[in-house]
């Protein structure tokens, strides 16, 4: 359900020809992360399925980022393990990340994705064409040539999630991708989120806004104190929170 | 005072008839030191790349030796690189002292730990916000290295300016070195220190002005250059 | 970016090349004051033109001189202090010492003459004035001819000046130039070889004070750095060089040069030792 519908040429046979075998569902079990004494995550199990919009939901420092960054390997577990259904030796670069506060590139917003897609070894001139074709899907045409460091606090996250999504990722995990924004901006975002799941990427975004879970995430989970503390649908865990913790969260009353 | 008003008028004098043995000085100051700090920018640049992000033993004490080098004496440095290219010396077989080579070598002992200790600040302040996204676009070593090199060089162009200062205005070991051989290893310090002490201090000074005049070019060309390139978008 | 490279590897060829000097390019260690006085501005191109040497000039003190011929650093050297000189040859690093021109050592001091040395004849009785008075005198300290000289000079006034070293007594260590501006600054007194002062452009109120007596005599000599010690040494062109300076016409070429109608240098050679 890719919505690129050319083949793309990967020089490097990364990308689309792999993906007849998918990495997802991924299996977490046992995951945990200390740093010193502390145990930022503890006994962390879940599986996430292919497809749609999973939301890591909590208060700030229940461990949200971290999970992020072990799924996506930038960070080791101190114990337990990450079990993908396949694991090939690209297996990050048919991943992506979009951090909180987007690391752009000192170049122009075309040269911030053409640099992500030339990394992953595609070609020239199909480099310049995907790139035309991620800058007019996310609205940043008119800007192409603008150094990437100028632009606003919406323009930017929207190139950071214009150049994850150009590397066609089977999974992108999202970090707080719309905190700090104007409202207005912050929908632009959203809006983008549920396109790129609906081209076929499984998203994966931490986020503390439960309106923001309500509009664009289909499944959630939810994580206190380095805990998962429920996880399921958005609908049931909102109409029927599955434990006193996570209903005094959706009522704005549970503190940190 | 009115040594510095005849120094003033002899400096215009001088660049205005475009005096052909200041020019061939000129030259030859700018041929050695743009090629020292060419030398020592890659050399710099690279070892400030292989510490930010590799770790091995001893390479605190390597950061300290390298901070502690950007003091180095230039009579030192000069002395010790006479004492390796003199024909009694291990490297004498090469016959390059008294050279614009032998210039050209102690500038680049001499300019290299400073570029090295401030591309290291830099580098490193980089990587603490690049690190992440190079994992995470899975960037090899040599990839990631490059990148940041090209991400900061605003900052590195400084770090080399910074640089060519000390290269071109460094007179103890070029003189021990080069010898201020007339039209062979004459370079505008050397000229300037000669001068002097034929007491000739107007001339010198005057010389001194140049050089500084020179230096404002050089930086101001880096500057306008830079800023063009940040208004095209680069 | 390639090409940029390709352009530092040419430059770099170059001084290469530069540096792999050839049979007739020789390397001259000399003394400040003969470079100071625009000497060699004037006599190697005619050396140039009478032999097809060239020789490149290294100015340093005397005593640095002989060290850098004793490195295997030069292939000739241009020096006035004979104590040193005999020995070098004797140690066996030069050969073929030729005395090839002289001139004198003047006291020069401020024009008001603390010490009241103007116009005396001999240069130990003004010495021995200049420290009963006390008056400040800048001393090289650098192991030049100059600076040796000078140390004899004391000598023979019986004077221990190294003692007052720090009170009127002034060691800079500096060459010629340096330590004329400093005793300009001072307005004390100092020993100056008279071609360095004949050219010195910042004399302020310094005179010359003291001249003429036989024991300010500076002689100037050539020697030949021994191949035997430095294979390197191009002892063939430094030969056709020497040769020149104390040819007929090398000689008459150093009584021509002229500095505000004074002869800096007078030629002395008198044939094989």
């Amino acid at each position: 359900m890719r919505v690129c519908s050319s083949p793309v040429n990967w020089r490097r046979g990364r990308g689309h020809e792999v993906n007849t075998t998918p990495l997802l569902p991924l299996r977490c079990e046992g995951l945990c992360f200390r740093a010193g004494d502390l145990t930022l995550l503890n006994d962390v199990n879940f599986t996430l399925e292919a497809g749609g919009i999973t939301a890591v939901l909590g208060p700030n420092g229940a461990g949200k980022t971290l999970l992020l960054k072990l799924c996506h390997g930038l960070l080791l577990p101190t114990t337990g393990r990450l079990q993908w259904q396949h694991t090939p030796t690209d297996l990050r670069a048919r991943q992506a990340m979009v951090f909180q506060k987007p690391v752009l590139l000192r170049r122009s917003v075309a040269a911030n994705i053409e640099f992500a897609l030339k990394v992953r070894g595609l070609a020239s001139d199909e480099r310049s064409r995907r790139t035309r074709d991620m800058l007019a899907r996310t609205g940043l045409a008119a800007l192409a040539e603008r150094p990437a460091r100028v632009l606003s606090g919406g323009e930017q996250q929207r190139l950071a999630l214009a150049r994850a999504w150009a590397g066609n990722p089977e999974i992108l995990f999202l970090d707080e991708p719309a905190a700090n924004l104007d409202p207005a901006a912050a929908r632009t975002v959203e809006e983008l989120i549920t396109t790129i799941a609906a081209s076929g990427s499984k998203v994966v975004i931490a986020t503390h806004d439960l309106a923001q879970v309500r509009r664009i995430a289909q499944d959630v989970l939810f994580l206190h104190r380095g805990r998962v503390l429920g996880q399921g649908s958005v609908r049931g865990f909102f109409e029927c929170p599955p434990n006193e913790t996570a209903a005094a969260f959706l009522r704005g009353e549970l503190y940190w | 005072m009115s040594e510095f008003s005849t120094a003033l008028s002899l400096a215009f004098d001088l660049l205005r008839h475009a005096d052909p043995v200041l020019v061939d000085i000129v030259l030859r100051s700018l041929r050695v030191s743009l090629l020292a700090l060419a030398m020592a920018g890659v050399l710099g640049f690279a070892l400030a790349a292989l510490i930010t992000v590799t770790r091995f033993p001893g390479r605190t004490a390597l950061i300290i030796g390298i901070n502690a080098a950007m003091a180095l004496p230039p009579v030192v440095v000069g002395l010790a690189v006479y004492l390796l290219l003199s024909r009694a010396g291990p490297l004498g077989g090469w016959g390059l002292l008294f050279s614009p080579t032998a210039m050209v070598i102690a500038q680049v002992v001499l300019v290299t730990p400073l570029i090295c200790g401030l591309a290291r600040q830099t580098l490193e302040d980089a990587w603490r916000e690049y690190a992440e996204l190079f994992a995470s676009l899975d960037l090899g070593t040599l990839r990631a290295l490059s990148t940041l090199l090209v991400e900061t060089r605003h900052s590195l162009l400084t770090t080399l300016l910074a640089g060519f200062g000390r290269a071109i205005s460094e007179v103890g070991a070029v003189l021990i070195v080069g010898g201020n051989i007339a039209h062979v290893t004459r370079v505008m310090t050397t000229t300037i220190a000669m001068e002097t002490s034929r007491g000739n201090l107007a001339l010198a000074l005057a010389l001194g002005l140049i050089l500084i005049f020179i230096a404002l070019l050089v930086n101001a060309g880096v500057f306008f250059t830079r800023e063009l390139a940040a208004r095209q978008g680069a | 970016m390639r090409l940029r490279q390709w352009i530092v590897v040419a430059l770099l060829f170059g001084f290469l090349h530069a540096a792999t000097a050839e049979e007739n390019v020789i390397t001259l260690s000399s003394t400040t004051s003969t470079q100071a006085s625009g000497f060699f501005d004037y006599y190697l191109p005619l050396v140039k033109k009478a032999t097809g040497v060239e020789v490149r000039v290294i100015a340093v003190g005397s005593g640095q001189a002989l060290k850098l011929g004793e490195q295997g650093d030069a292939d000739v050297l241009l020096v006035h202090d004979k104590a040193g000189e005999l020995a070098f040859v004797e140690a066996g690093y030069g050969e073929d010492r030729r005395e090839v021109m002289y001139n004198d050592f003047i006291v020069v001091g401020p024009g008001k003459d603390p010490a009241g040395i103007k116009g005396q004849q001999d240069v130990v009785q003004a010495l021995k004035a200049i420290a009963k008075a006390k008056a400040a005198f800048a001393s090289r300290a650098d192991d030049s001819g100059t600076h040796r000289t000078e140390l004899r000079l004391w000598a023979l006034a019986e004077v221990d000046a190294r003692a007052a070293s720090g009170t009127w007594y002034k060691e800079l260590g500096t060459g010629m130039g340096e330590t004329l501006n400093t005793t300009v600054g001072l307005e004390g007194y100092t020993l100056s070889d008279r071609a360095t002062w004949l050219t010195f452009g910042n004399r302020g109120s310094l005179r010359v004070l003291v001249e003429g007596d036989p024991r300010l005599f500076n002689q100037y000599s050539l020697i030949l750095v021994s191949r035997k010690k430095h294979p390197n040494v191009k002892a063939e062109a430094a030969r056709r060089f020497v040769d020149y300076m104390t040819s007929g016409e090398g000689q008459a070429a150093i009584a021509a040069f002229k500095v505000g109608g004074e002869s800096p240098f007078k030629p002395n050679y008198r044939g094989g030792e």
